[in-house]
């Protein structure tokens, strides 16, 4: 048996925590689920390590995570439109996400950017957590989950065992962005806003704010009348929640929004529209389209099979290690090696 | 109360049953009558799919898996439930006392807020100590209790300017409300003191102190108790199960309402 190896945390980047599938059962006295904000991204990971789907894992946003491996060598797996660098005895090399990989002691990982939206997902082979409340899924504000219930800085350290002896693997044929627009069911307040207002919504583009991290975001659009008082008596909120303050600007809440809120709720981003929603970046132009219950129950069932089906593509790396995806991606982006430097706002 | 609860949607994963629009004892009996039904369902595994339910002032939001089971499928399970918790009668919960300091920082809006309902600041703080309030719900921070009715007399609007940060363990009101914040967040509500019980115990079988319908009367306290309290709580020489009453029956609810 050898000792276990560790990842540490050389810089968390704009926001990594770790996080799973999230708490279930504890809504009732006000604790959010929190977990991964795209669930995909979680189980793809995993899977091109080995690991279990639920194993809790790095979710970073934007660029600037790095991680290195220290007494031993361990495998990673990143998921999300990421450049990735491996720097190996000095030497740096630009690789492709979607695929696992193996650091060797003293080796350093960083996600340089993401290509497309602000979420990437870093498995590592072999990660076990400690539970609270059912999950290990960072919930900083009751200091639930992580480490310490806090998210990564630089210096935390989570023990793996090292790196078993399978081969690398990657998912040939990468989710490619949805197009098209968000989905959202009517309902619990829709009739706090008047039909035409319900249209306005649907016809209007709306730019997600800078306020936008696991709690919510917000948006920027025509501003959204409510019929009487902008407020109700305090109800459930849920992810996915559109709740409309009285300046009309509706808010998106997310995995660590509050439970419940006194806003009307104009309505609710379906599931499987909620983590594009959420790797949206600040600026970027949104629409609406409104969908029923019965067609986001389906919607739900159908991106499901969907996953089924991808994670069902994962295949070994090619003989001898040699990765036609990442040569490709490092011609495409070969003009980042010479800008490395500590300044770069993605380091 | 015998109105229909109407059926709103909450997206493809979860639908409010909501049985009315106001802070009302009788529509928070219906929701915990129904939430402790669907509860007693759910543990002898007949409702699959189920992930879990809110209760809130008003309405009972139903979580579920649209992988395992379906909005219809589920509501027409819950048909039964529903016609029997519409005429339920509300349920007692346990009564508390919660030391409560409203002294200095640990209350800088007492003399605003006295000034604002027309009292002193003994007045006020008899006035708020003087009422039980009853616990309508929890969320939206872990463990955050929303509680009530204050007397008319203390009902005021939010604040116009929010505060960015209110310090964990802040004893605040809003309109009809009163509320203890279990973590420093930011708030609008109107902060009268400071209460060093911990309302959020992660290591607890049941992580938040006090459960919907629980019985809640505040005693005042000098700072210089309130720090030994907090000290003492802080390094678990209290259990606070200490300040529950003693006998629920003993202590008469004539305050409220």
């Amino acid at each position: 048996m050898s000792a276990p190896a560790v990842l540490e945390v050389l810089a968390p980047g704009a926001y990594a925590s770790l996080q799973d599938l999230g708490r279930r059962g504890y809504r009732r006295v006000g604790v959010p689920w929190a977990g991964v904000l795209d669930a995909r991204l979680m189980r793809i990971a995993n899977a091109l390590v080995g690991n279990a789907e639920g194993t809790p894992v790095i979710e970073c946003f934007d660029g600037g995570l790095q991680l290195a491996a220290r007494d031993g060598t361990l495998r990673l797996a990143v998921a999300g439109d990421a450049v990735v660098e491996v720097e190996c005895a000095g030497e740096r090399r630009l690789l492709t996400s979607w695929r696992s990989l193996t650091l060797a002691d003293g080796d350093v990982l960083r996600v340089r950017r993401l290509e497309r939206g602000r979420i990437a997902v870093v498995a590592l082979e072999g990660l076990a957590l400690p539970r609270m409340l059912g999950s290990a899924s960072t919930y900083a504000r009751a200091a639930l989950g992580g480490i310490d219930g806090r998210a990564l800085t630089a210096g935390t350290r989570l023990r793996a065992p090292p790196a078993s002896e399978r081969l690398e693997q990657m998912l040939p044929d990468p989710p490619r962005p949805a197009a098209g627009p968000v989905r959202v069911v009517a309902g619990p307040q829709a009739d706090h806003f008047a039909p035409a207002t319900l249209a306005a919504f649907v016809d209007a583009q709306y730019r997600v704010g800078t306020d936008a991290d696991r709690m919510g975001v917000r948006l920027d659009g025509p501003a959204l009348a409510h019929l009487g008082a902008p407020e109700i008596v305090s109800d459930a909120t849920v992810p996915g929640s559109i709740q409309v303050p009285g300046n009309g600007q509706p808010i998106v809440l997310l995995a660590d929004a509050q439970t419940a809120g006194g806003y009307p709720k104009i309505g609710t981003v379906i599931g499987a529209d909620l983590p594009r929603l959420a790797a949206s970046r600040p600026g970027q132009v949104l629409r609406f389209a409104w969908v029923d219950a019965s067609e986001g129950e389906r919607l739900a069932r159908l991106a499901e099979a969907e996953l089924k089906a991808m994670l069902g593509t994962l295949r070994p790396l090619l003989d001898g290690g040699v990765d036609l995806a990442a040569l490709y991606a490092c011609n495409l982006v070969s003009g980042m090696v010479n800008g490395l430097s500590p300044e770069d706002p993605a380091a | 109360m015998s109105a229909r609860p109407r059926l709103l949607d909450a997206g493809d994963a979860a639908f409010t049953i909501e049985f009315g629009a106001a802070v009302d004892p009788a529509l928070l009996a219906a929701v915990n009558a129904l939430d402790a039904a669907i509860g007693r369902e759910h543990a002898a595994g007949r409702l699959p799919g189920l992930i879990e339910t809110m209760p809130t002032f008003r309405s009972l939001t139903v979580f579920f898996d649209p992988l395992r089971t379906g909005r219809r499928e589920l509501i027409d399970t819950l048909q039964p439930l529903l016609d029997a918790a519409v005429h339920a009668a509300p349920a007692d919960g346990r009564h508390w006392r919660l030391p409560v300091c409203y002294e200095g920082d640990a209350g800088p809006d007492l003399a605003a807020t006295a000034q604002a309902v027309g009292a002193s600041v003994d007045e006020l703080i008899a006035l708020h100590s003087g009422t039980e309030v009853r616990v309508y719900m929890l969320g939206f921070l872990p463990g955050f209790p929303f509680m009530g009715d204050l007397p008319e007399r203390l009902r005021l609007p939010r604040r116009t300017e929010p505060r960015v940060r209110v310090p964990a363990g802040s004893v605040a009101i809003a309109g009809a409300l009163t509320a203890i914040y279990p973590w420093e967040s930011p708030g609008g509500w109107h902060l009268l003191g400071r209460c060093p019980v911990p309302l959020f115990d992660s290591g607890r079988a049941s992580p938040s102190l006090l459960a919907v319908g629980d019985r809640v009367r505040f005693d005042p306290v000098p700072a210089a108790e309130y720090q030994r309290l907090d000290a003492a709580l802080q390094g678990g020489e209290i259990d606070p199960a200490r300040w529950l009453a003693a006998s629920a029956g003993a202590d008469v609810d004539a305050g409220t309402r």
